[in-house]
């Protein structure tokens, strides 16, 4: 199996190494940064397949890195890990263009399939992401402006509410009688939906709805 | 006295009728009525009576009107004492007002009365505005009630200013007065310029010693805040090192408490559904040191049904938490138009739904029994080795 080479990007120094030291055998972690200067500069220098991101950090925190380093072309895939469960904090960084929130509570497997998951492109989403996204696709009456992006599909809302109930890609598989890559799928297909609807709606329902 | 008469100025009413309190009365509590209706101070009436009183004794009249046309507040056991102290500066006062009427000659009614009238009432209301109490409540308050107060205090000094003047044009002193008057204006205006840099430092000094009051206000709360939980739970914790279990438990709940209190808007834990659910599940994850991870969509007040489908939800998680084996528990609800369905769900053993006797209250009567009768339903999907899952749905009432 491929190694995925790793960037741990977290102010908190205690944490990165408690991430490094869960982290399966197949992932290798490439790099530390601290902040958002040095995590720009070592994502130029080392080219990870996946930066994990923290939240919030001195200097921007990580939408700031997800500006800088996808605005200027950048192929390098992220995941968002915080203790944050804002819902603003959450909605943000996935429209920044990670392709994935999880919590730090996450166990070291999880998190290990969760970063092979995005190296491999798909999304990852946590129970509580897929509820924020279900809450903020149904909290509005307004009409779509554009009815591809701006609602889900029956089935990508059966999909992630199989997700906010706990099921595991391959458990959701199974319930609904598809394969695992048509999860990924559906997934990744609201996650694109989530980063490129311009409803207003999306942004001010996290910023109105400041809960967990 | 009946005794829900004795309950009437504690209920809240959006326009409460005007009492004669008993305590705290000078004379009869008519001045303190009135400013409680007014929201004033009292001492301000008493004065604007007494200032009345010099004036063709009108003061009297309005007060004794109010009187015969107010309602004593209803107290429990004896009245208190009528405040002499009080009375008697009062009296002291109003001699002291009177004399000097009669040594102008306004006591006696007619134009020459107005002048005092007027500047009366501007040095109340000035008076007023200058309690300190009072004026810190304000400045506290919103910027709107802040430029009511400037514009009061114009008002107030416009009166006086006014009735001064008026004064002395009424008493024909005006003209002698004019000099008098120039040398004063350049006086008061050659101190204010003297003045003005000390008292702008001294106001801007006053604006900073707030903000860091305020600073220091909310800082002295978060700490009372952290030492109340975070460092108790730390101690806790420290005393608990040798069980893992407890120590997890303190841990989660610390942190549920500590998320609460950054990021959940204030809510009341009874009023709604995904308010209610989050903390059902707190409870039960504090009972049984087993994590339970909620997730809520939509949300809505609770009823009759709900409050059912909340109890069926605890006893699915107490299940899930006793018997399962798994580390963490999910649930999920969602609010949808028509109705409210809840899933708990852990990754442990299972069972098998028909093996479970039938005297076993906990699955079949409080939680598949419990629904039906409220009119709702619960669907449980289990099997050995592949966890449970425990539905309930109820619909919502219209």
């Amino acid at each position: 199996m491929k190694t995925v080479r790793v960037l741990i990007v977290d102010d908190h120094r205690l944490f990165r190494s408690g991430v490094r030291a869960e982290l399966g055998p197949s992932i290798q972690v490439i790099g530390e940064a601290e902040d958002v200067e040095s995590a720009v500069t070592a994502i130029g220098e080392l080219e990870p397949d996946v930066v994990l991101l923290d939240v919030h950090m001195p200097g921007g925190g990580g939408q700031e890195v997800l500006r800088r380093v996808l605005g200027s072309g950048s192929q390098v895939r992220f995941l968002a890990l915080s203790v944050s469960d804002a819902a603003e904090d959450v909605i943000g960084v996935i429209r920044g263009g990670a392709r994935g929130y999880v919590t730090k509570t996450i166990s070291g497997a999880e998190l290990t399939d969760a970063i092979i998951r995005v190296s491999e492109g798909d999304a990852v989403f946590s129970p509580r992401l897929a509820g924020f996204v279900l809450d903020a696709f149904a909290s509005t009456e307004a009409p779509p402006i554009d009815p591809e992006l701006d609602s889900l599909t029956q089935r990508e809302r059966e999909v992630l509410r199989l997700i906010a109930r706990g099921y595991a890609y391959k458990e959701i598989a199974k319930e609904l009688f598809i394969s695992v890559k048509t999860v990924e799928t559906h997934v990744s297909s609201v996650l694109r939906k989530l980063q490129l609807s311009n409803r207003h709606e999306l942004s001010r329902w996290a910023t109105a709805r400041r809960l967990v | 006295m009946l005794p829900e008469m004795s309950e009437m100025p504690n209920a809240p009413a959006a326009y409460p009728r005007m009492v004669r309190p008993a305590s705290g009365r000078v004379v009869a509590g008519v001045a303190q009525g009135a400013a409680a209706q007014l929201r004033l101070d009292p001492v301000v009436l008493r004065l604007a009576f007494v200032l009345l009183t010099v004036i063709d004794g009108l003061g009297v009249v309005a007060y004794a009107a109010l009187w015969m046309f107010t309602p004593k507040e209803e107290v429990k056991g004896r009245a208190p004492a009528r405040e002499w102290g009080q009375l008697a500066a009062y009296g002291v006062l109003w001699l002291a007002l009177a004399g000097f009427a009669w040594m102008t000659g306004a006591s006696s009614g007619g134009f020459g009365t107005w002048p005092i009238a007027v500047g009366g009432i501007g040095a109340l209301i000035l008076w007023q505005q200058a309690d300190p109490g009072r004026r810190q409540r304000w400045m506290s308050g919103a910027v709107k009630q802040v430029s009511t107060t400037w514009v009061r205090t114009g008002i107030g000094a416009l009166l006086v200013v006014v009735g001064a003047i008026g004064f002395l044009a009424a008493s024909g002193e005006l003209a002698k007065a004019r000099t008098g008057l120039v040398f004063t204006a350049v006086v008061v205006g050659g101190m204010l310029m003297i003045a003005a840099p000390w008292l702008a430092t001294l106001m801007k000094e006053l604006q900073r010693e707030r903000t860091e009051r305020i600073r220091q206000e909310e800082r002295a709360e978060v700490a009372a805040h952290v030492h109340d939980s975070v460092l108790h739970t730390l101690t806790l914790i420290q005393r608990n090192a040798h069980d893992a279990r407890e120590v997890a438990r303190l841990a989660r709940s610390q942190e549920r408490e500590l998320r609460n209190w950054l990021y959940q808007p204030k809510q009341d834990a009874d009023a709604t559904l995904a308010a209610a659910v989050r903390r059902v599940a707190a409870e039960e994850e504090d009972a049984h040191g087993v994590q339970i991870e909620v997730v809520c969509v939509g949300d809505c007040e609770l009823d009759e049904g709900l409050v059912a489908l909340l109890h069926a939800a605890r006893q699915a998680m107490v299940n899930a938490c006793k018997y399962s084996g798994a580390p963490v528990v999910s649930v999920y609800a969602e609010v949808e138009p028509d109705e409210v369905t809840v899933f708990v769900r852990d990754r442990g053993k299972g069972f098998v739904l028909d093996d479970v006797p039938g005297d076993r209250m906990g699955i079949r009567q409080s939680i598949i029994g419990r629904m039906e009768r409220n009119g709702g339903s619960a669907r449980v999907r289990t099997e050995p080795g592949d966890g449970t899952e425990v539905m309930l749905t109820m619909k919502r009432e219209k």
